[in-house]
């Protein structure tokens, strides 16, 4: 079996703000990421397929076919933009890295099956770096 | 318990299957596909799988872990074009993906005793590439 995996980054910007709470607790919950202006990163997103190599191609993935469904799902709407405003399943979640992983991965595997048709390669994980120091993954069936 | 040692090699490749057409390969494989040729400089994981010697406190001596790759990687890889020169590249497309299981299958030999068992191979392509292979079992979810 083999695991594949590709790297993509975005550069976006958020705040980290929950408004039930009040602006003194998110302020002691979020430090300095609950700045009011936002602040932003350069994201690294790791994403992994995998699956047996195709006796064909001897390939476990094609990552044309990889890189045009992450492009286009992921890195495109994301990159250079406002995650808190401008993209909708922040408008009510929190954009932690916690949450933008699951949003990549739900993102990923709504759309997986139309990219890659067959038994396989199937998503096996996304892993965020917020920062170097700062890693966060999940694994696809994790999630629905 | 598992160790990792990293070795790199440079060389090139083309990821072309005779039995395709030209124009089948492009369209499959993009500008590796490309007959002339091309380069990387590949960086190798190997991890080895094990529980430490009482005595010595380590699963397999580093040293001789090196030494082995050296020999069954660097050795017969490093600056080669792996199609004409590497077999079984001759007759086997060298993706990353066939790379990782013949590094698996030249290690594996000499890394299955109790000292320590081979537990992954990664290789990267470029650093946003890279492929993990955990050996010949079959993929069932």
């Amino acid at each position: 079996m083999y695991i594949v995996t590709r790297r993509y980054g975005f550069a976006a910007s958020h705040r980290l703000h929950v408004p039930s709470l009040g602006e003194e607790e998110n302020r002691v919950l979020y430090g300095k990421c609950n700045n009011p202006f936002g602040h932003g990163h350069n994201y690294l997103v790791d994403v992994s397929a995998r699956g047996p190599a195709d006796p064909r191609t001897g390939r476990a993935v094609d990552v044309a076919v990889l890189d045009d469904l992450v492009r286009r799902e992921v890195v495109g709407p994301f990159d250079y933009s406002n995650l808190n405003t401008q993209v909708e399943a922040f408008r009510e979640v929190v954009p932690t890295s916690e949450n933008l992983a699951v949003e990549i991965c739900r993102r990923l595997k709504a759309n997986w099956s139309a990219a890659f048709p067959g038994e396989w390669p199937k998503l096996h994980k996304i892993r965020i770096a917020e920062t170097d120091r700062n890693i966060f993954e999940i694994k696809a069936d994790e999630i629905e | 318990m598992v160790i990792t040692r990293k070795v790199e090699f440079s060389a090139s490749h083309v990821c072309r299957n005779p039995q395709l057409s030209d124009e089948e390969n492009r369209e499959l494989y993009g500008p590796a596909a490309n007959p002339h040729g091309h380069g990387h400089n590949y960086i190798v994981e190997v991890s080895v799988r094990g529980e430490p010697h009482a005595t010595t406190g380590m699963i397999l001596d580093l040293k001789e872990l090196k030494a082995i790759l050296e020999r069954e990687i660097v050795l017969p890889y490093d600056h080669r074009f792996l199609n004409h020169e590497v077999p079984p590249f001759d007759s086997i497309v060298p993706t990353t993906e066939n790379i990782a299981r013949d590094i698996w299958r030249r290690l594996e030999p000499g890394l299955s005793g109790a000292h320590g068992k081979l537990h992954a191979v990664r290789v990267y392509e470029t650093s946003d590439l890279y492929v993990d292979y955990f050996g010949e079992e079959p993929c069932t979810s």
